[in-house]
């Protein structure tokens, strides 16, 4: 009779027997029932038309793969066979994972891109308005990059006035889709940011994948800040540009999308100074003009004439009052020197009439010796006439 | 920050434009008009050496993770 074996006999043959024989293998299957679990290891299920087995990846070494794995998706894999007695189980312990070909990434972009569309993440509505003026942007990108330093030196020159506030991730390779998740998160948390961009330089499919992992895309898609995407070269779309409020070619038109142009603020404010003071010139010559119409207006010169008017009739009157004071005043000389001739004779007459004589020379009475001019012929007045005495 | 408070760079520039705008229609009164050129000009002069002295600010945040990130996502360079 043969040797009866228990069953942990068993299982533990043929644990040592596959795990010897299986020790490194590298197998080819297509990936279904994925589930990445919350202690960061993978299961899933390896497959072709006829077979499949159980697979994990563990935490450690999983962060190692540059995509995330989707149902569907072909993969070549490297590990080994474990059996797993208490179950009487063998599964695949991955320890390296690469996609099958460059069209199984191209096929899984082109599966997120129309799940993530259906579900309405790319729609217009969601869009937010990018700021003309940003005066804090965040940035999501590698430090030390040439993209960060080119997006350093375009805001330079285009808008000092800024604030860039970076928040650094790795934009390849492992965990770098987590990084810029909470590159994004950490910025979002901060009250102060006006607009975000997410950028990376140019590179191969695989560089760039981070921006094509739904974690990713979801974070831009949350973003309560907008958020300009700039990845890659112009040719470059990622799963992000899509979700992104507005997509740049380039991390340096990201930035140049991102911040006005110094020039152009210069342009405007001596546009200013010359507009205005011309404006202002001329506004200034309008009214003048104004004011000059307005004098010459009917309205205005009529009181200026009314007042000619009055002061004319004021000069008339002021002629006629004096012209008929000035008549008065040599008829009144008149008749006064009349009444004085009148009184004088009349006095001479009274004198006469007693009987003297008035000496007259050159027309004056004589009344003194010494008034006489000798040898001057003279008139001798009396009462009824005159003698001329030559 | 007490940047609310004080008249950003934008404001400063909007209000140029706003001036520049009503100068332009010419619909305002010539002492007001004389008022906004004099807003114009010193607002302008204030834009003009803010941008022309301006140094880029450049500051880098530090990762925290306070959900328990690995570590070695946060260490880097």
């Amino acid at each position: 009779m043969n040797h009866i074996l228990s069953v942990s006999e068993l299982t533990s043959s043929i644990k040592n027997t596959l795990e010897e024989n299986f020790g490194d293998i590298n197998l080819i299957g297509e990936i279904s029932n994925f589930k990445a679990h919350v202690s960061g290891h993978w299961y899933f299920t390896l497959k072709d038309s006829s077979a499949q087995i159980s697979a994990t990846m563990w935490k450690g070494v999983n962060s190692l793969v540059f995509f995330t794995p989707q149902d569907g998706m072909k993969v070549i894999v490297r590990g080994k066979i474990t059996v797993y007695p208490p179950r009487g189980n063998y599964q695949l312990d991955v320890r390296s994972m690469k996609p099958a070909g460059e069209g199984e990434l191209q096929a899984a972009f082109e599966k997120l891109k129309r799940k993530l569309s259906d579900e309405g993440l790319f729609d217009v509505k969601h869009k937010k308005t990018i700021s003309k003026f940003s005066n804090k942007i965040g940035i999501v990108t590698g430090i030390g990059t040439a993209a960060l330093k080119d997006m350093i030196s375009v805001a330079e020159r285009r808008f000092p006035l800024a604030e860039l506030v970076i928040a650094p991730a790795r934009v390849q390779g492992e965990g770098s889709a987590e990084q810029i998740v909470a590159s994004l998160k950490m910025l979002n948390n901060q009250n102060d940011i006006d607009l975000i961009i997410i950028a990376r330089g140019g590179g191969s499919l695989e560089d760039l994948w981070p921006f094509n992992e739904e974690i990713v895309a979801r974070a831009v898609f949350d973003s309560r800040i907008p958020v300009i995407s700039g990845v890659g070269h112009e040719v470059d779309f990622t799963i992000t540009d899509f979700v992104a409020d507005l997509r740049a070619p380039t991390p340096t038109a990201a930035m140049e999308l991102a911040t006005p142009d110094k020039r152009d603020i210069f342009a405007f404010i001596n546009e200013f100074f010359y507009y205005s003071s011309n404006n202002l010139t001329d506004k200034i010559n309008k009214e003048k003009k104004e004011i000059a119409q307005i004098l010459n207006s009917y309205g205005f010169k009529s009181p200026q004439d009314n007042v000619r008017n009055k002061s004319q009739f004021l000069d008339n009157l002021v002629f006629r009052i004096q012209n008929s004071v000035d008549k008065k005043i040599t008829y009144d000389k008149n008749r006064l020197n009349l009444i004085k001739g009148a009184l004088q004779s009349n006095n001479i007459d009274k004198i006469l009439k007693k009987g003297f004589v008035l000496v007259k020379q050159k027309g004056n009475f004589v009344t003194r010796e010494s008034n006489f001019i000798k040898d001057e012929s003279f008139i001798l007045k009396f009462f009824d006439n005159e003698i001329i005495i030559k | 920050m007490t940047k609310k408070k004080t008249q950003t760079f934008e404001d400063d520039l909007q209000r140029l434009q706003e001036i520049s705008d009503l100068l332009e229609k010419g619909e305002i009164g010539l002492e007001d008009s004389i008022n906004l050129y004099e807003e114009g000009i010193k607002l302008s002069k204030i834009c003009y050496s803010k941008l022309e002295n301006a140094e880029l600010k450049i500051t880098e945040l530090k990762k925290q993770f306070e959900n328990g990130f690995p570590d070695s996502l946060s260490t880097e360079e």
